[in-house]
């Protein structure tokens, strides 16, 4: 399908190269394939039909006819668009709490709890932080054993009572634990949950009010279609969340949840996941995601053929 | 895009002061459509069906449409016989009959397991559970939680152990048990992994020496919200291990699932069932009209 997308591409600029400027024609032609390129990589209807307009007239504005290559002037308007869309540089984390208090939230099977142990790995090993790992997850099964061999696995502490079946009490209990042993940073792994389920949006916004965390974060799934604006939009909406986690980045889906999400709820993303292993994390690039999401390797290269 | 444009314009034509259906109903449909996951490239499939039944039941009103359109888009899905059944079956002349459960990571795989063996319990069948998911943290205590549920038998090693040694011992276990169903649970696993998806065909291997003709059903589970990654997914299963059933998860959600129209079009595979919530029962048999409907509604 994305083979496809370079083809179209191709036969665009083509187009463009051959008029050797911008007209109204083929700007039309080239923007339809780029929201055909933006569809096929899963960014929302609305969201690409937006960007693509803005594209249209901005390539329309500019001064271009007297530009040597409009295709490429247009590759990089698609882009420089993108990027600026999806933030700037890489967002951090806050951890001037004592304890920092970090709460997961998303769908289900999104991959909050294998986050969950990259992160604390990753504050361990990288920011010399001490993480507990809480689990607030008293629902899915064997969840609680799940994260306590995600602890064992990077010589992280895990707090849980398998007693309690409380989310909110849990969550309260292991930052006290945390503080009678000294961890700095408290991770709370929640259950995953669906916006439309008003019971459990109400129980993760308790766990948020009882234990105002630094950083809440939604943690979804690269390879979410078009729900991911609705999935986000409710999740902010409920709990006003600090940024966003895309997970499952090794595979190759394009990820254009990333936009949508982003034109959505306007936070940061801020790492990734890119593997099951618990180091297969990593920062946040906006300029690689805008790639990722056009093909952009491939165009360029096109463009530079031509 | 050629064909779109002669759709637009002959059915312009064909309602032109006749009816109410205009482009606004086609922008609309296109919008549907492509927000439910269906994707341009069927989504435009779906548009050119409907001209050529425009031009030949010279239809009018937006009724008349909808119900076009339902038919439509439920016969690309019926190409695969899929939404024929009814019930949680299994056919008669396998014994027993081996499921295999594929999928990416987080899917739904070992929920639908268990949702699935208390389906075939309550009908009588006798269920075996295969925990081969030997990787994932604490998979093996999930699919352990699930058969203590429903209350049936599991075969299961330790957390790194041989995924194919699984099987092997799982088929073995239902061959002299006399079981009738066998559900195999997998790892979840992305199918551009090389690696992983070779160890699946493995164990699809080792489980013939125990019953030569197994797996008889090889069901990929693919998450309601997935976009259009789905298709590699689907692609790259079928390639690894023959693919032959799909189920579809989390449609209790708001996500629409729609990709699975090109994938069981495309791939010829049916889609058997939907998931619809994490308790036991939130298992249906897939009905395509429901599901056409849901995109409209
Ligand atoms: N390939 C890959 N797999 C991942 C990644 N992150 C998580 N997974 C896998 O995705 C599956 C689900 O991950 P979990 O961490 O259990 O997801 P969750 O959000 O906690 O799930 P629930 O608690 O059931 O809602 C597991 O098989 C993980 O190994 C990733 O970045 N890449
Ligand atoms: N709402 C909803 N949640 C579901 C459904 N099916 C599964 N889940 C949830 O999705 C999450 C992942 O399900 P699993 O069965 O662990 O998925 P899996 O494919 O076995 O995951 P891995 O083995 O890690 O690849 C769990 O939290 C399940 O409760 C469904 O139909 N609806
Ligand atoms: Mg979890
Ligand atoms: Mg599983």
């Amino acid at each position: 399908m994305f083979d496809n997308l370079s083809e179209k591409l191709d036969k665009a600029l083509h187009v463009l190269k051959g008029h050797g400027q911008i007209t109204e024609i083929n700007v039309a032609e080239t923007t339809k394939e780029v929201r055909r390129a933006l569809l096929d990589a899963d960014v929302n209807f609305k969201i690409a039909k937006e960007f693509t307009n803005k594209v249209r007239d901005k390539a329309l504005g500019q001064n271009v006819l007297t530009t040597l290559q409009p295709g490429q002037l247009m590759v990089k308007i698609v882009k420089d668009e993108l990027t600026e869309l999806m933030g700037g540089d890489a967002a951090g984390i806050d951890l001037s709490g004592n304890p920092s208090v970090i709460l997961m939230s998303g769908l289900q099977g999104s991959g909050k709890t294998t986050f969950s142990g990259k992160l604390a790995h990753y504050l361990k090993t990288k920011k010399n932080k001490y993480p507990l790992l809480v689990a607030c997850d008293v629902y899915r099964p064997a969840a609680i054993d799940q994260l306590h061999v995600v602890g064992d696995q990077i010589g992280v502490p895990v707090y849980s009572d398998k007693e309690n079946s409380d989310p909110v009490s849990l969550a309260k209990a292991g930052i006290a634990h945390a503080k009678a042993q000294g961890q700095n940073v408290v991770i709370i792994d929640t259950a995953g949950r669906l916006a439309v389920d008003e019971r459990m949006m109400t129980e993760i916004s308790q766990i948020r009010d009882a234990v105002q965390p630094q950083e809440t974060l939604f943690v979804v799934d690269a390879m979410t279609g078009q729900d991911a604006v609705n999935t986000a939009k409710a999740f902010n909406d409920v709990l006003n969340f600090d940024g966003v986690i895309l997970t499952k980045l090794d595979g190759d889906t394009r990820g254009g949840a990333a936009i949508s999400i982003r034109s959505v709820v306007n936070k940061p993303i801020k790492f990734i996941g890119t593997g099951e292993k618990m180091d297969a994390l990593d920062v946040f690039h906006p300029d690689r995601m805008a790639d990722r999401i056009l093909g952009m390797g491939d165009v360029i290269s096109l463009v530079e053929r031509a | 895009e050629k064909t779109k444009t002669s759709f637009f314009t002959k059915l312009s034509k064909a309602v032109a002061g006749k009816s109410r259906v205009d482009d606004d109903v086609l922008d609309n449909l296109e919008e549907v459509l492509v927000t439910s996951d269906v994707g341009v490239e069927t989504t435009l499939k779906i548009i050119e069906r409907i001209e050529k039944r425009v031009a030949e039941d010279k239809y009018m009103g937006t009724d008349e449409l909808n119900q076009i359109l339902r038919e439509e888009i439920a016969g690309l899905l019926s190409e695969t016989h899929t939404g024929e059944g009814t019930d949680f079956e299994l056919p008669g002349d396998k014994k027993p009959y081996v499921i295999m459960v594929v999928g990416v990571n987080g899917v739904g795989k070992t929920t639908t397991i268990g949702k699935l063996a208390h389906q075939f319990k309550n009908k009588g069948f006798s269920v075996v559970l295969g925990a081969a998911d030997t990787f994932r943290a604490a998979a093996i205590d999930q699919l352990q939680v699930w058969a203590d549920r429903v209350e049936v038998p599991i075969v299961k090693q330790k957390m790194g152990s041989d995924p194919a040694s699984v099987a092997f011992d799982t088929l073995s276990a239902a061959k002299s048990k006399n079981a009738d169903v066998v559900l195999v649970d997998t790892a979840g696993r992305l199918h551009n992994k090389v690696n992983l998806m070779n160890e699946l065909s493995k164990v699809k291997r080792v489980m013939q020496k125990v019953i030569p003709d197994a797996p008889h059903e090889v069901l990929l589970v693919l998450d309601g919200s997935t976009g259009q990654n789905a298709f590699e997914q689907a692609r790259q299963f079928t390639k690894a291990t023959e693919v032959s059933s799909l189920a579809v998860t989390k449609l209790d959600g708001t996500a629409k699932g729609g990709v699975v129209i090109g994938i069981s079009d495309q791939f010829q595979i049916p889609v058997k069932y939907i998931g619809v919530g994490e308790r036991v029962e939130d298992l249906q048999v897939f009905n395509k009209y429901e599901f056409v409907d849901s995109f409209f509604s």
